[in-house]
């Protein structure tokens, strides 16, 4: 990406590795976002949805985070936050050391270098602009002329597989999902940012679109070293992406570790039950029960104590009453469950320490 | 009713469907090019196919849910009835009576201001001619049926009331109420979550076996197809390529699409850091569609004649067909072997 930094003129320290490769590029502490009317002077408040409440954890860099959980999990919102699309109620967020919004890292230079996706190719895309205009237009907000602007967008296209003398002059309704898709990435790239954010991304691509756009990723993050957060819910996709995973249930996080581990070897009755949801692939051996029933609560009221407790089969007391928090089971990997916690009381969690 | 007919034939029997669609510009849409399947009483086939391949405007036309300006050939009978022939009035009654149907998104296909037993009891009284509170008690037992908690309130409930799953559940127990031979579902549980898509799946297999309904499962992913289908019918550009009983499709695919999805999923198999298998190009554009084999300009065993002929489906073992002209190729040339 060095051609095109040289192309933009004398781009300022934002880019450069600043923390050190020890530092995690992305830092989430004790993220809290809730939605709904609060409570004003002589008004009650409102029904709250407690979308994100209490999430922390860390980005390395060149890593790809992946992030799954059903619908109302906090995943999505987890993303805007990052992007500070909307605010956070509290909570820290530190991009490479530096806290995002201070005086250090003002929000101009932290966009730039945090760039994301949506699942919607169509509805992200404005449908006046031609596809390189769309490209091009960071670059020209953040200072660029009309002319580099234009070339690195030509650049960008013909990395992400549209020639540009081809696409360069379409608009999106000229093009199909998988294209507009290839669009997106290379806005996001025209910043040349450190992290990219995939909400969804290929989730409204057909399937044998949705491979070729992933080996795409894959190829871009190497050539520009980025780091992804990549958001699904398709499992699958995810274990394929992804360095480690983070498991979200309603607004908090219910496991996170390397993803062979979480996959081959969960340790959330959440995240097994999860697994246990995909269909088999294997028409002699069909799955013959549901791993767990009902629908996710609704996070306006979320369950007191853990939160999965109304649909777990392991449920304890304790379970009911107090929130576990986030426990060290091993090669970093960590699990909110008081069966991994000996001296939480949960019955289940005494054999665990005899084991262990 | 021509009910002893269809004991031992098929009770869905589709030959050489097209649906055609007229465009603005005075252009039109062949979105079903010439598709033949038919069903038998009990079986399930799923219909598996990208965005565009015309499964869904095939599913749709065993109920002729399609706007007046769609033309149709071919034949479609259902029970012993020509369906395209029906006139409006035979229509209704055999809509929901005979056949039935349940959409991706269940919150669009119930009435907002109804509550939601109120409007299954409606469709029993419309074709039972039965009593209000006779076809309330079928709403119960139905509600019971599809396993929706505390049943007597929920009925009482409307659709928004309702988390997406019991929604689903609820348009499943709308679609039975009527006790139909053939049930037609429509990507009931894309908009799912994963742990709530899988027990709707074994709701279903469950009542299709309990009821032996025939059904009809649209689906763009192959493992809900797995999870539910006897045989599975792989649609492309407005074709069938390949259709078999299941376990053929999956472990030994015929046709180079159904070969290249398989591949390219990112299952247990892909290996980490490695690259997917990919189909290159994308899905074509049925307002543009290529000559002859419509997978021809993204299929790497393309050959000369692919591009002016259409292949016919090939035998390729018990009950396994493909529409590919490598069979004929493979056939002949291992005849050629046993003759020598």
């Amino acid at each position: 990406m060095t051609m095109i930094i040289d192309r933009l003129g004398p781009v300022p320290e934002v880019g450069d590795d600043r923390g050190g490769p020890g530092t995690p590029l992305l830092a989430v502490k004790d993220l809290i976002k809730h939605f709904g009317k609060k409570a004003g002077f002589l008004t009650k408040a409102g029904a709250v949805v407690r979308a994100v409440d209490g999430v922390t954890f860390d980005v390395g860099k060149g890593e790809t985070l992946g992030i799954v959980g059903e619908s109302g999990c906090g995943k999505s919102t987890v993303a805007r936050l990052i992007m500070q699309i909307i605010a956070p109620d509290s909570g820290d967020l530190l991009f490479d050391g530096e806290a995002v919004g201070s005086e250090q890292l003002d929000l101009t230079s932290y966009r730039k270098q945090v760039q994301m996706i949506f699942q919607d190719s169509y509805a992200s895309l404005n449908p006046r602009l031609t596809v390189e205009d769309t490209v091009a237009f960071g670059p020209r907000v953040h200072g660029a002329s009309a002319k580099q602007s234009i070339t690195l967008a030509h650049d960008l296209l013909h990395r992400v597989g549209l020639e540009p003398a081809r696409f360069a002059g379409r608009y999106p309704h000229e093009i199909s999902g998988g294209q507009r898709q290839r669009v997106n990435i290379a806005r996001g790239l025209a910043l040349n940012p450190r992290l990219l954010i995939l909400d969804e991304a290929v989730s409204a691509l057909d399937k044998s679109v949705e491979a070729q756009v992933l080996n795409l990723l894959l190829d871009l993050k190497e050539e520009f070293g980025l780091t992804y957060i990549f958001i699904s819910h398709d499992l699958n996709v995810v274990r394929f992406m992804s360095d480690r995973v983070m498991v979200m249930y309603l607004g908090r996080v219910a496991e996170v570790g390397p993803a062979d581990a979480v996959f081959s070897n969960p340790s959330h009755p959440y995240t097994s039950a999860l697994l246990a949801s995909m269909p088999s692939m294997d028409p002699d051996n069909r799955t013959q029960e549901a791993p767990i029933t009902g629908d996710p609560p609704n996070p306006i009221n979320p369950p007191p104590g853990c939160r999965f407790h109304t649909r777990c089969k392991f449920v304890a007391d304790v379970c009911k009453t107090k929130e576990p928090a986030l426990t060290d089971v091993g090669g970093l990997h960590y699990t909110a469950c008081h069966m991994a916690d000996p001296t939480s009381g949960h019955p289940n969690a005494l054999n665990a320490a005899r084991a262990a | 009713m021509n009910s002893n007919m269809t004991d031992t034939g098929p009770i869905v029997d589709v030959r050489k469907l097209t649906v055609d669609f007229s465009t603005g510009g005075g252009k039109t849409v062949r979105a079903v090019a010439g598709v033949d399947l038919s069903l038998k009483k009990g079986e399930t086939l799923a219909l598996l196919g990208e965005s565009g391949s015309g499964k869904s405007v095939t599913l749709r036309a065993l109920m002729r849910l399609h706007p007046d300006s769609a033309r149709f050939g071919g034949s479609v009978n259902v029970d012993g009835r020509d369906i395209l022939a029906m006139p409006y009035g035979d229509l209704a009654r055999y809509r929901g009576k005979v056949v039935s149907m349940i959409f991706q998104d269940p919150g669009l296909a119930f009435d907002p201001v109804y509550r939601v037993g109120d409007q299954i009891a409606e469709a029993v009284v419309r074709h039972e001619g039965i009593s209000m509170q006779e076809a309330k008690k079928r709403a119960l037992g139905l509600f019971e049926r599809v396993r929706i908690p505390s049943p007597e309130r929920r009925l009482d409930n409307y659709p928004h009331e309702m988390s997406g799953g019991m929604r689903q559940r609820a348009m499943i127990a709308l679609a039975l109420a009527c006790r139909p031979k053939v049930l037609l579902a429509d990507e009931p549980t894309t908009a799912l979550d994963a742990t709530v898509q899988i027990q709707v799946l074994l709701l279903l297999r469950e009542l299709q076996r309990e009821l032996g309904l025939a059904v009809i499962f649209v689906t763009h992913d192959i493992g809900v197809a797995v999870e539910v289908a006897d045989r599975i019918a792989v649609m492309y550009g407005g074709r069938i390529v390949e259709t078999g009983k299941c376990a053929d499709i999956i472990r030994n695919p015929s046709h180079p699409y159904t070969q290249g999805l398989l591949a390219s999923r990112t299952g247990h198999e892909a290996v980490k850091g490695s690259r997917l298998v990919t189909i290159p190009g994308a899905p074509p554009d049925l307002s543009n569609m290529p000559p002859g084999c419509p997978f021809g300009p993204r299929c790497k065993y393309v050959m000369d004649r692919c591009k002016t002929q259409t292949p016919p489906l090939y035998d390729v073992g018990a009950d396994h067909f493909a529409a590919c002209f490598l069979i004929e190729q493979q056939a002949a040339s291992q005849s050629q072997l046993q003759s020598a």
